[in-house]
């Protein structure tokens, strides 16, 4: 291969890409503001959310409360409740979301309690709607007035039997957390960056490849070039490295963009996880991090922009491409967003997946934990599947039927 | 110099199985001399011309082309050939100057000699005031202008030319035939492929006819109306298409 005309088209290529405002936009433009709005935006607008519905009262109704005056009149007198008039189709107001709970008491609930009634006996139901965020903060205090009301119905009874309240409490438990904050920002939200990340790499390469190889054969330009003295490897050579720096820059500007972005977090201290009173995010970044991170990433955007290539060129048109692209685009995401979800944790089997291998050990690296084997060895298989890409996207190069498609 | 022998192309179509789009094409192009493959479309002209400029494989037969092999030696071939073609687009997003410097590049020219010889041949075509424009603002005829620059960067021995007029206005149509021409005042041996009967009555020093990738015939334009007892070449066509059909 001539090295000189890799570089020629190299050259050219990246020339003329900088040129192409689609690839400025997901090259330079997505990767630096995606990560300040993504944790910014989204920050803001969840507490804003989940404060919202803190604050909203819950409608709440009460079935039977002539049999607990004492309970209906605490949850009448709640703060963020609002109780409305009982009605028979209360199952049907929850799941419309008009209702957020109703509680129903068992016939004489308060005159049974000061009986001797054998335990179990009583039983006060909630309904609620299982995973509406403000269905769940209704039954939260509901739950809080009845326990409280049952701590007093206990101390109650147990006054009458000259006993102490401490008999009850033979001993504590505390829960301490022992895990650094850096790690625990990063179990919460350490996945995101990496897929991110993973996936902006991915977008990054994409106009370009398209641009470069079914863009190039729509402009009948395919022809100028494949009549020039440079070989089609030469020309693939320097195709690819063109996408692969786009690919790159992309990533390295989205990991810059994500370290400026963190440098200015601390100032968002108000923005505290409801009721935790833990910061939402607070993830250790160190130099080191970043740049074993980008290491992993490496293979990763060389196996992108092969494979980008090779399906691009397929195309006969920019858009026949995209076409063939988009639903590489959901391969690309469903690993990735494996690897956000709580609970996989990297093994040996793990480590040859591609692309969830890179998405589990760059979360696993923000956190501050490395553990070399599984880099090492997730950096090799990425590096065996980019060269499998790259072969194929050569071999594709040379395929007379894909370039002159018709 | 272009000898053709055997040159053959089979495509394998799903659907319509085997295409011998080029079959047993041999022939011989002079220095200094125009050869006109003149053919209906879909007759086999492109892919001929591809074959030579080794765009294209052949899968049986060779050529030669300024001295070498299209099989063995594809890209001294084409660091040999100037190929124009309609389908020769310029890329868009960069300018008259960057793209036939490009081309130069890749051609083996550099720093000083790659300077003096694209403004020499802008200063030839008159691309100088828009040299620094991008191509994709360019009209059709500038466009032809950088085109024909861009094939002669590296002042190659041969010329393709693929139905190079097609599509074009008049004015820029003439610019590329007395481009044609000069090309073979200076001793370049050129090929060119067309379907239009009067363009190559006027061109060309010799015809070779090509239908259904066969060559019917060829020879000057004198020996074909001797050979066919008809003085019009469109005639002449007609009955070897027919004949072959």
């Amino acid at each position: 291969m001539n090295l000189r005309h890799v570089g020629v088209v190299y050259r050219k290529e990246l020339r003329d890409q900088l040129r192409d405002r689609r690839t400025l936009i997901s090259m330079i433009v997505v990767p630096i503001l995606l990560m300040p709005v993504l944790m910014f935006g989204l920050t803001a607008l969840m507490v804003k959310l989940l404060q919202r519905a803190q604050r909203e009262a819950a409608t709440v109704m009460l079935l039977g409360a002539e049999h607990a005056p004492t309970v209906a009149e605490r949850i009448r007198a709640a703060e963020g409740i609002k109780v409305v008039p009982p009605a028979d189709d209360y199952a049907r107001q929850i799941e419309a979301k008009t209702l957020r709970a109703a509680v129903e008491f068992p016939p004489g609930f308060e005159r049974r309690l000061a009986g001797d009634e054998p335990p179990g006996a009583l039983r006060v139901k909630i309904y609620h709607y299982e995973g509406e965020i403000r269905s769940l903060f209704a039954i939260r205090s509901l739950r809080e007035i009845l326990r409280d009301y049952r701590d007093q119905v206990v101390e109650q009874r147990l006054a009458a039997r000259r006993l102490s309240r401490d008999l009850l409490d033979p001993f504590e438990t505390q829960e301490k957390n022992v895990a650094s904050p850096e790690k625990v920002g990063g179990e919460r939200l350490g996945g995101l960056i990496p897929y991110m990340i993973i996936i902006l790499c991915l977008t990054g390469a994409m106009y370009p490849a398209i641009d470069l190889t079914a863009g190039e054969k729509e402009r009948g330009t395919i022809e100028t070039i494949l009549a020039s003295p440079v070989s089609r490897g030469a020309l693939a050579m320097g195709k690819f490295l063109t996408v692969f720096t786009a690919s790159l820059a992309t990533a390295l500007l989205s990991l810059g963009s994500l370290a400026v972005t963190l440098m200015f977090m601390p100032a968002m201290g108000e923005l505290r996880s409801a009721g935790s009173g833990t910061p939402l995010f607070q993830i250790a970044l160190s130099a080191k991090g970043l740049a074993v991170v980008v290491g992993m990433v490496m293979p990763l955007a060389v196996m992108f922009s092969a494979a980008l290539l090779a399906i691009a060129l397929l195309a006969k048109s920019f858009k026949e491409a995209q076409s063939y692209i988009s639903p590489l685009m959901i391969v690309v995401i469903m690993p990735a967003v494996v690897a956000i979800l709580p609970g996989i944790e990297l093994d040996a089997k793990l480590a040859l997946v591609p692309i969830l291998n890179v998405s589990l050990v760059s979360k696993q690296i923000l956190t501050g934990n490395y553990q070399w084997n599984y880099i090492g060895l997730i950096f090799l298989s990425s590096c065996v599947y980019a060269a499998l890409a790259l072969g194929v996207a050569a071999a594709v190069f040379r395929r007379e039927s894909v370039l002159f498609r018709s | 110099m272009i000898e053709a022998q055997n040159l053959t192309k089979i495509f394998r179509d799903k659907k319509r199985g085997e295409i011998r789009a080029v079959d047993k094409v041999s022939f011989r192009c002079q220095p200094g001399q125009i050869y006109g493959l003149l053919g209906a479309n879909g007759a086999g002209k492109t892919t001929c011309l591809r074959l030579l400029a080794t765009i294209l494989q052949p899968t049986d037969g060779t050529a030669r082309v300024a001295g070498f092999d299209i099989n063995d030696q594809p890209e001294k071939v084409r660091a040999s050939v100037g190929f124009l073609s309609t389908a020769t687009a310029l890329y868009g997003r960069l300018t008259a100057r960057e793209t036939v410097e490009y081309f130069g590049r890749l051609n083996g020219l550099n720093g000083g000699a790659l300077k003096k010889r694209v403004d020499e041949l802008f200063a030839l075509f008159d691309v100088g005031e828009f040299s620094d424009r991008r191509c994709d603002k360019l009209s059709t005829g500038m466009k032809q202008k950088v085109s024909i620059a861009r094939t002669l960067v590296h002042d190659p021995p041969v010329m393709i030319f693929d139905e190079p007029t097609v599509g074009l206005d008049v004015m820029t149509a003439r610019t590329i035939v007395s481009f044609i021409r000069d090309c073979r005042a200076r001793g370049k041996t050129v090929i060119f492929s067309t379907h239009v009967m009067s363009e190559a009555e006027k061109l060309c020093d010799t015809i070779g006819i090509i239908h259904d990738g066969k060559l019917l015939t060829e020879g000057t334009l004198a020996e074909l109306r001797a050979r066919h007892s008809m003085h019009d070449l469109e005639d002449i066509f007609v009955k070897l298409v027919e004949a072959g059909a």
